[in-house]
Order: C-alpha cells, then structure tokens, then sequence
C-alpha cells in the first residue's frame, strides 16, 4: 500500500511542477499583465497543490493553515493587478496608447499614487455612462 | 458489518484519497497547458479559474481522507470556500480589465454583453 502511495504522489507531484513550470513560463511570455496575473495565480494553485499533496504523504497536519493563507494572497494579487491595469489608459500622461492593442504592457512607472486615490465614482465612468441613471 | 475486517475503511480511505490527488493534479496539469496554449486572454483566464479550481478542490479532498482529522477538514473546507468565493471574482476582474485596455478581441464575444447596442432589451449592466 504504501508503495502505491509512493508512486501515486510522485505521478501527482510531477503534474503539479509541470503545471508550475508552464505557469512560469506563461508569465514569462506575457504579453500584457493580466497574462501575468493569471500565471501568478496558478502559480499561487500549484503551490497549494504540492503542499496538500506533501501533507497527504506524511500524513501531516501543521502544513495546512499554509494552504489558507496561500488561497488569500493569491487573490489579492490578482486583484490588484487588474485594478490598476484597467486604470493605466486613464493617465494622462500615459505613452501613446498604440501599445494597447499589440498586447505590450507598459512600465510599472505609470501607474501612479494620485491614478489609485481617485477610485470611488470614475471606474464605471468611461465605457458605461448611462450605467448609473 | 461485523464480517469486514477494521483496516477496511481506512484502506478505502487511501485508495479513494489517491484517486482525488491523481485527478487533482492531472486537472492542475490541463489548467496549465491550457494557460500557455491558449491564444487570448480570455482562453486563458477560463483555462486557470475552471480546472484550476476543480483540481484544487479534489487535491483537497484527497488530503482530507488522507489525513481524517476533524480540525484539519475543517480548514481544509475553508480553503475550498475561499477558492470557490475568490476565483470567479478574480477572473472577472482580470478579463474586465483586459476588456477595458482593450486586449480583447471583440469580434471573437458571440453575445457580447459588454455592447449595449448587441442587444434589443438594452445592457445587463456592462460591468
């Protein structure tokens, strides 16, 4: 039985890095940020994954309050992410805008403080305006 | 169920965990392909929150017949509602943005619910 086991955990864990390593190279490629995002969070999953199926070996309980914490970051990162990407044409002094389309994302450097302060009534604002009557 | 013998159900247990961990990281395996194979944003963001999930949840459940302790399923469950809460918001997000700075190709959207004039009874609220 345990051999089994054995086996049946190196089978899962060797998906769960293959599926880590084409999710490294989905964020290396891009092309825009929210590419990134996504690969970050399956990242994020992947590394759940390795850690549930370490502790299943090993029968081991300690590992788990890791899994809940790892299941929030990831949220939150790809979260923020997509507010400020959806922010990033709105800035007034962005570069030309012919990079929207081709999928190349611009520098982090746009993306700035005063652009996440002004977030309460103007996100629905630009493509949606009779959305609020 | 006096004839089965004791180790039976934990053995059950075992076998059962075994199978969840393979199909859960056979389906975290396809969420990946699917994230570097597929060719829009929107291919990919169903590829990474739909498998993903799945494969998280039965990863999950293999290590908590694995493990069969009442503390560790209960926050082992409190992964899988975090996930299931998170993610569908996570994907939105992302594929709104992606809408928005235009990285998606709107002729590829069959119903697309983000045009008012796509439909006759008027937007659904595009966001």
């Amino acid at each position: 039985m345990e051999t089994v086991m054995l086996v049946v955990v190196a089978v899962a864990a060797v998906l769960v890095a293959v599926a880590a390593l084409l999710a490294l190279v989905r964020i290396e490629r891009g092309p825009s940020m929210l590419d990134r995002a996504l690969g970050l969070d399956l990242l994020a999953a992947a590394l759940v994954g390795v850690i549930a199926i370490e502790a299943a070996w090993l029968r081991r309980t300690e590992t788990i309050p890791i899994l809940v914490a790892l299941s929030l970051v990831g949220f939150v990162g790809s979260v923020a992410i997509s507010r400020f990407a959806a922010r990033e044409p709105a800035a007034p002094d962005a570069r030309d805008d012919a990079d929207v389309g081709d999928g190349e994302e611009r520098p982090v450097a746009v993306l700035r403080v005063e652009d996440a302060g002004e977030d309460d009534g103007t996100e629905e604002s630009p493509e949606t305006p009779e959305e609020r009557p | 169920m006096t004839e089965i013998e004791p180790g039976f159900w934990t053995a059950l247990a075992d076998v059962v965990a075994a199978l969840c961990l393979l199909a859960g990281a056979f389906l975290t395996f396809a969420a990946g392909v699917g994230a570097l194979r597929f060719g829009s944003l929107l291919a990919r963001m169903h590829s990474v929150t739909k498998p993903q999930v799945l494969g998280l949840v039965l990863l999950l459940i293999g290590l908590a017949l694995r493990v069969r302790s009442w503390s560790a399923v209960a926050m082992l469950a409190l992964v899988v509602v975090f996930q299931l809460a998170t993610a569908p918001v996570a994907a939105h997000l992302l594929s709104r943005a992606g809408f928005r700075t235009g990285k998606v190709d709107e002729s590829e959207l069959v119903p697309n619910q983000m045009d008012p004039s796509d439909e006759p009874d008027g937007p659904h609220g595009g966001a």
